[in-house]
């Protein structure tokens, strides 16, 4: 009896100290967008199943990434994962700053990663990112607008035709704007819309030797067009509009088309935030005629492990929770089909129950038409469709946008921001080298 | 008649003082009034002022989500104890300048604003490994001690404005009668400047509890403070202005019933030199 006793309580204790031993508590730094709250509200699911406690530091997008990229170059180690985009991880990751996602689990099924997705997230053929959501660009319009202006969106419509349903659409006594498009500045804003524009332009950042593009003549008509459009039948002040903005006029009801990231078509269609949310209809992004890219962009938000952290394994078990089939499951068994995180996995389109979803298709047809190293029709040195990835881009498209903003609102004409965009980009470039 | 006057212009001024004052107040109830709005409602145009449905259910998501209290907990020690720290060292620099000024006390008094000039980014790295080796990121001590720093030139400044105003004969006199430096500076100089030292610590109580580059910037999952937790409710893709502005009226509210309760001696401070 006594012996039993010592047997039970000895394998108690050295079941506990391995526990405590392999428990650990991993910092998870991400922005606070839906997806990566519900992940939040999720996670004891992860501790249930691994033991292993998480704790989270949400920031605003650009101040997650001052912070994190902070702590990486000092391998500060203040972090386990971090929430990244495209733009970082190919850059990161050929800087050695990501632990490479080299060895995940079988049952992680690595091949199920939309290819779009696993090509933009990796570096040198290495994943270094997972992708928790992807999303595309893609045009969201009102279905009954559309209807009375006695018009029919294609599924694949030209920039031509968008002008002018825009035009029809338009009721400025009703307070109606036949488009609302990105114009703030800043490059993963208005920057990261007019990119796409270009593209289906057939303009181009740099050539082959990385010379700036500006002073081409497809940029300056797709900024032509663009302000041209935007002020027949833009809202006001759409210099200034981002995507918060638009999702807010296009959810009550004061937009007719809304060309934004996929990810949207789950807030306009929630009849709990849009009042439009039974008359929405989805196509692809358009394309200038004779232009064969569309404007559409690509990207993802994605689970990194920063190379200073103590806690890779605790980390890779998360990630692979997070990014896996079963999450998505688990998603769609508490909060329904619709609020799953997208564009990530195959199988995801290939489920009957995601097959129902209205904007299911459009989102994979969108991202599987993006080509990020092939944004435009001329050959270009860099990788990223909406982005160029190179660390000098975000200050160079930041200093840009303001530009082009500022002609948006009237302050200067198209022709004088283009002047000055290759100027700026002219002058960073050389500064950095190239 | 005059008396007609002055009393019309009394009442005008009175009019015009509550305008600027509702002006400047009127983002912060606009915040509040937010915070009570669903979002949808948060977000409709025209807006709507009053006249909405009263909810409290955005406290009551953000309470759930984030643990308000730790973060409180970490303003209060961080914004208390830099301004504490920050008081022990200025009030002896402070008194040696007003009080035993040198030949080069107004050229030390410049270079410690200087440092306020400069871009809080452009030291960052520096700082970043600084407290990697001492073991001080996300620590509150680690902040504590960055903020003491940064607001020790306002505090030493605001000091020696306050010290230069009492007659250096009374401290003679308290010399005269055998105190020591030490008597001196506790027992007659601290007592006199008690409103200028008292205003001086509100101030910095707010800078601090306001600061959101290094208190964002140095923490990660265990000493930030309000300012982290309102940062947290910001989003590039999706609307949550409700919530937001919901976090945003519980970080301010303890500093905004601080203010008010000490608006007398925080006016009397910011004045205090522009009426000698």
């Amino acid at each position: 009896m006594y012996l039993r006793n010592a047997l039970r309580a000895a394998t108690a204790l050295s079941l506990l100290t391995a526990g405590g031993a392999f428990a650990e508590t991993i910092t998870i730094a991400t922005v606070n967008n839906g997806d990566m709250i519900r992940m939040q509200g999720l996670s004891e699911d992860f501790t249930a199943k691994t033991g292993h406690t998480v704790e989270w530091v949400t920031l605003e997008e650009n101040v997650l990434r001052q912070r994190v990229t902070t702590d990486i170059t000092t391998k500060g180690g203040q972090f386990d994962i971090m929430t990244i985009g495209m733009y970082e991880t190919p850059i990161w990751g050929k800087n050695g700053w990501l632990v490479p996602l080299d060895d995940l689990s079988a049952d992680y099924d690595v091949d199920d990663l939309l290819p779009a997705m696993r090509s933009g997230l990796s570096y040198d053929g290495t994943l270094y990112a997972a992708p928790f959501y992807g999303e595309s660009s893609m045009i969201m319009y009102r279905t009954d607008l559309m209807e009375k202006a006695g018009l029919e969106m294609p599924e694949a419509p030209t920039w031509e035709f968008i002008r002018e349903a825009a035009a029809a659409m338009t009721d400025r006594a009703n307070d109606i704007n036949g488009i609302c498009l990105r114009g703030k500045a800043g490059w993963g804003e208005g920057g990261a819309f007019i990119t796409v524009t270009g593209n289906s332009f057939g303009a181009r950042w740099f050539d082959e030797d990385w010379n700036a593009q500006f002073d081409q003549p497809e940029w300056a008509e797709a900024l032509n067009f663009f302000v041209g459009m935007m002020n027949e039948s833009g809202p006001a002040g759409y210099a200034t509009n981002g995507f918060n903005e638009n999702l807010s006029l296009f959810q009550q009801g004061k937009c007719g088309m809304w060309i934004d990231a996929t990810v949207a078509a789950s807030f306009v269609t929630n009849p709990n935030d849009s009042t439009v949310a039974d008359k929405v209809g989805f196509a692809l992004a358009p394309n200038h005629e004779g232009v064969e890219k569309r404007a559409n962009w690509l990207w993802a938000w994605a689970l990194a492990i920063p190379a200073g952290s103590q806690k890779t394994d605790a980390a890779k078990q998360f990630i692979e929770w997070a990014t896996s089939k079963s999450y998505i499951e688990l998603v769609a068994s508490k909060e329904g089909w619709a609020n799953v995180p997208p564009g990530a996995r195959i199988s995801l389109y290939e489920n009957p129950n995601y097959k129902d979803i209205p904007f299911a298709k459009m989102t994979l047809d969108s991202i599987n038409a993006a080509d990020p190293t092939n944004p435009t029709v001329k050959p270009v040195p860099y990788v990223g469709i909406q982005f160029v990835a190179i660390p000098e881009f975000a200050g160079i498209a930041t200093d840009v946008s303001q530009e082009f903003s500022a002609a948006y609102a009237g302050q200067q004409t198209v022709e004088e921001a283009l002047e000055k965009a290759q100027a700026i980009t002219t002058d960073a470039m050389e500064a950095a080298g190239y | 008649m005059a008396r007609a006057v002055t009393s019309r212009r009394k009442t005008i001024n009175t009019a015009l003082a509550w305008g600027v004052g509702l002006i400047i107040f009127f983002p912060i109830l606009w915040t509040i009034l937010t915070s009570f709005k669903t979002e949808g409602d948060a977000i409709t145009y025209p807006p709507k002022f009053l006249f909405f449905d009263w909810t409290l259910e955005n406290y009551s998501i953000v309470q759930d989500r984030s643990d308000y209290m730790r973060y409180l907990w970490n303003s209060v020690i961080i914004a208390g104890g830099s301004t504490l720290l920050g008081i022990i060292i200025a009030v002896p620099a402070a008194w040696s300048m007003a009080f035993v000024p040198s030949k080069r006390t107004k050229d030390i008094l410049m270079w410690m604003l200087s440092t306020k000039m400069l871009p809080a980014v452009g030291v960052l790295y520096p700082i970043y490994l600084m407290f990697i080796k001492l073991g001080l990121l996300d620590t509150r001590i680690g902040l504590v001690i960055v903020l003491m720093l940064i607001n020790l030139p306002i505090i030493v400044w605001m000091l020696y404005t306050y010290f230069k105003e009492i007659p250096g004969e009374i401290l003679e006199a308290a010399r005269m009668d055998g105190a020591s430096l030490k008597e001196e500076i506790l027992y007659v100089l601290t007592p006199m400047a008690i409103p200028g030292i008292a205003s001086t610590i509100l101030l910095n109580v707010i800078l601090a509890w306001n600061e959101a580059f290094w208190t964002l910037n140095l923490t990660a999952a265990k000493a930030g403070p309000l300012t982290a937790f309102i940062a947290s409710y910001s989003s590039p893709e999706g609307l949550f202005y409700a919530k937001l502005s919901a976090a945003s009226t519980m970080a301010i509210a303890p500093i905004l019933i601080l203010g008010w309760f000490s608006q007398k001696q925080l006016v009397r401070g910011l004045t205090f030199g522009a009426v000698k």
